[in-house]
């Protein structure tokens, strides 16, 4: 037994060492420099700047909301809100007194700004709290106050938030949705109302 | 519940039905020690590795060698990274000038990537350095794996190997499951991650001005190398707190769909691999079988739940399903089955937020690691998990019958049963003690965050967790502290070898016992009949121990849900 003890050693210590070169540095390395070369856009994390070149954020990763005049993300539990250095979901339970006060707080602010059915990703937290998207029936809910706030017509932001609809995969995969980021993006780039709505 | 969601689990298992094969071909290469053709490629750093460390690949072990072996390996590895993770203040690769972490919290995350359960009391982009994520935990990611599969195929040889005193050698079945499976596997499967959208970068962090002129640091690093084997490994740790939430690991529809196969991959292969050892590949797809009848049930109870919804939003006049810790992207169906397959298998990664499922939608990932996590399970580990019910489904079978019972050419005696009694006890022994321990102790009562019964869920979740070696949670408690890293630490240590060690000398056992020819009084093992006793087996033996459980917690949460009662 203390033979076979003694015997293990050897391989186990040069096999750490070696794996810890191969799977620790070696791998992961190797992949970052051809990440890099080949797609060098997403391996940074799918970065938008805009037309200075400055980083607004990312494709990806949902951001906070509070001007009438954009599109708001989901609520967020992420921080103190889409802290992009924090991710995390609310993990409240399904019988949380804690839960019925925020999605009835966030639901009298939702009806009081405008009248109609909000959507259920309006009102849970995401479970990264980074969720760059809502579905289009949320978007649909909030064009009326953002048209109204951008002094635009409802019917041409409604039709902005089609353009922006991304649909299931095949078919199947996934769920329709609107990435709240690219969406607000194209809303200041509409010729002539940018400027205006503005925070 | 909508068609797309059921063409989604349909599809699923379709999928992974097709995949068994190809993969458990592969596998069953390796197992034999046959060539491949990555051998051409690989094969000098195999045959340097071997002679860098003294090995020699050809020496046969017995099972007490071979665990002993493993122990070693184990223990050097668990060392290693505890010394990386409390001396990560002075390693390199460490801009945002992270401290060490306490020594509590470093033995815990040591034993946690050690034992392939890769519980996580930490928020990876907060806590952690690349270096740390890289170093640390990617080799555990690998070897933790790569060393389920090895104990799996020495317990194939132990049912295929007559009378014969040894079960393979435990360095070269590791060394070459990682180079010639896991590393390649790895590489493609990241370069598809990266190209969805998962970075892949030293940069720890970036700064972005939002559109509304505030400031938003974005976390980055190395993550589709980790992300790759954390799903095919069954490993779980995600590099981010919100883990394949994360729009960063998991970015699209179409990656979430591939994380949930990669699961499952490796696991639905060895099944088709010890039904190939041992002479008979129907054995392997009865096994599978049995594994897909319990998955489905799962999956279709936590959709149906999950769809459903919960009271206190249907009371306040939202409608539909449960979307409270669930990403858009992937909608309600995708975050369901995710959560089963992550918990069927040891895998822990979590694509929504457990903790906030209904009730009973909670309750089925609960179950599938209380029930030792042998529906596919985690590499190696799900099938030698599946492979000890079996033992006992033909004992159970045997006495009915009153014969000597039989599997796949070996005589199943006292000795096994009670080994594999012995391993399958550690779970109950386990995960309802410390919750025990934990639900009266004021430090354990310290960590829920939710009150009431759903409070009584988050521990019981997390010592399933940890015992099954899963590592996902009910992640509203607070585990971060001395007392729930200690008690974990053990659990997990205790989940994973407490079960190897005996499924060795189970190996060690049959390989020496001769070789028993079916005949017209064998109870057959691969047909309907079969597949149903060993689900019964499953649900009674492992199942029904943990009724009580669940009655304090997620059957009691419902019920107050129902109830319209709040805490």
């Amino acid at each position: 037994m203390l033979n076979d003890f003694s015997s293990a050693l050897r391989p186990a210590l040069v096999l750490t060492v070696l794996f810890a070169l191969l799977l620790g540095i070696a791998y992961p390395l190797a992949l970052t420099g051809v990440g890099q070369l080949v797609f060098p856009r997403q391996a940074n994390g799918s970065l938008l700047r805009d037309g200075g070149g400055r980083v607004i954020g990312s494709d990806l990763i949902g951001q906070s909301f509070t001007a009438p005049g954009y599109f708001h993300g989901r609520p967020s539990a992420a921080g103190t809100g889409y802290d992009a250095s924090a991710s995390s979901g609310s993990n409240l339970g399904p019988a949380s007194q804690v839960l019925a006060d925020r999605v009835t707080q966030d639901l009298a602010t939702l009806r009081g700004e405008q009248a109609g059915k909000v959507a259920p990703d309006q009102v849970t937290a995401s479970a990264s709290g980074l969720d760059p998207h809502i579905s289009p029936e949320a978007a649909l809910f909030q064009a009326p106050r953002v048209a109204r706030a951008r002094g635009l017509p409802v019917a041409r932001v409604t039709a902005l938030v089609g353009e922006h609809r991304e649909g299931r995969l095949l078919g199947v995969l996934g769920e329709p949705r609107v990435n709240v980021l690219e969406l607000n993006q194209a809303l200041d780039s509409m010729a002539g109302t940018g400027a205006q709505a503005r925070p | 519940m909508t068609v797309q969601g059921w063409i989604l689990i349909l599809l699923y298992t379709a999928l992974l039905i097709a995949i068994a094969k190809p993969m458990g071909m592969w596998l069953f290469a390796l197992y034999e020690g046959r060539a491949t053709p990555l051998h051409r490629v690989l094969g000098p750093v195999e045959r340097g590795f071997y002679r860098l460390s003294g090995i020699d690949p050809q020496a046969e072990q017995g099972w007490r060698k071979y665990a002993l072996h493993m122990l070693v390996f184990q223990l050097a590895l668990l060392l290693f990274t505890y010394a990386i993770l409390r001396l990560q203040a002075v390693l390199p690769l460490n801009p945002r000038g992270l401290a060490g972490i306490g020594a509590d919290g470093a033995m815990n995350t040591a034993i946690s990537f050690t034992t392939n359960t890769n519980w996580q009391w930490y928020s990876g982009e907060v806590a952690l350095s690349n270096f740390s994520q890289m170093i640390g935990l990617t080799i555990h990611n690998f070897l933790s794996a790569a060393t389920g599969i090895a104990v799996a195929f020495a317990l194939f040889r132990g049912f295929a190997r007559r009378e014969t005193a040894t079960v393979g050698n435990f360095w070269a079945d590791c060394t070459r499951v990682t180079l010639y499976l896991l590393l390649p596997a790895c590489v493609i499967y990241a370069l598809f991650l990266i190209a969805s959208g998962v970075p892949q970068t030293l940069a720890s962090s970036i700064d972005a001005t939002t559109l509304e002129g505030a400031k938003q640091t974005i976390a980055l690093g190395p993550v589709a190398s980790q992300e790759a084997i954390k799903m095919l490994g069954t490993n779980g740790g995600g590099f981010f707190n919100a883990n394949s939430a994360h729009p960063f690991e998991n970015p699209t529809a179409l990656t979430n769909l591939v994380q949930m196969l990669s699961i499952f991959a490796l696991g639905a292969g060895l099944a088709w691999c010890f039904g190939k050892a041992v002479g008979n590949t129907r054995q392997g797809w009865a096994i599978l079988a049995a594994m897909m009848v319990l998955f489905l049930a799962g999956a279709g109870v936590t959709y149906w739940q999950e769809a459903a919804g919960t009271s206190l939003f249907h009371q306040l006049g939202i409608a539909g399903g449960n979307l409270e810790g669930k990403e858009v992207r992937f909608g309600i169906a995708a975050s369901a089955l995710f959560s089963v397959i992550t918990t069927a298998a040891s895998c822990g990664a979590v694509n929504a937020m457990h903790d906030s499922f209904t009730p009973l939608g909670g309750m089925i990932p609960m179950i599938n690691m209380q029930l030792g996590e042998v529906v596919v399970g985690g590499v190696g580990a799900g099938i030698y998990g599946f492979l000890l019910f079996a033992t006992l489904a033909v004992f159970v079978a045997g006495l009915m019958v009153g014969r000597t019972p039989e599997y796949v050419g070996k005589k199943i005696e006292a000795k096994e049963v009670k080994l594999a009694v012995l391993a399958i006890a550690v779970l109950p022994l386990c995960i309802l003690g410390f919750t025990a321990l934990s639900a009266v102790l004021p430090a354990g009562l310290a960590g829920p965050l939710n009150k009431g019964p759903h409070g009584f869920s988050e521990i019981l979740y997390a010592f399933a967790s940890g015992t099954g070696n899963n590592g996902s949670a009910f992640a509203g408690l607070t585990a971060g502290t001395p007392f729930y890293n200690g008690l974990l630490s053990v659990a997990m240590w205790i989940g994973r070898f407490f079960m190897i060690v005996p499924v060795l000398a189970i190996a060690g056992s049959l390989a020496a016992k001769k070789y028993t020819p079916e005949t017209a009084g064998s109870f057959p093992t691969t047909g309907p009949l079969w597949v149903g006793l060993l689900v019964a087996v499953i649900l009674i033996v492992g199942g029904l121990t943990f009724l009580p459980s669940l009655a304090l917690g997620p059957i009691a949460d419902h019920l107050a849900m129902i109830s319209g009662q709040l805490f």
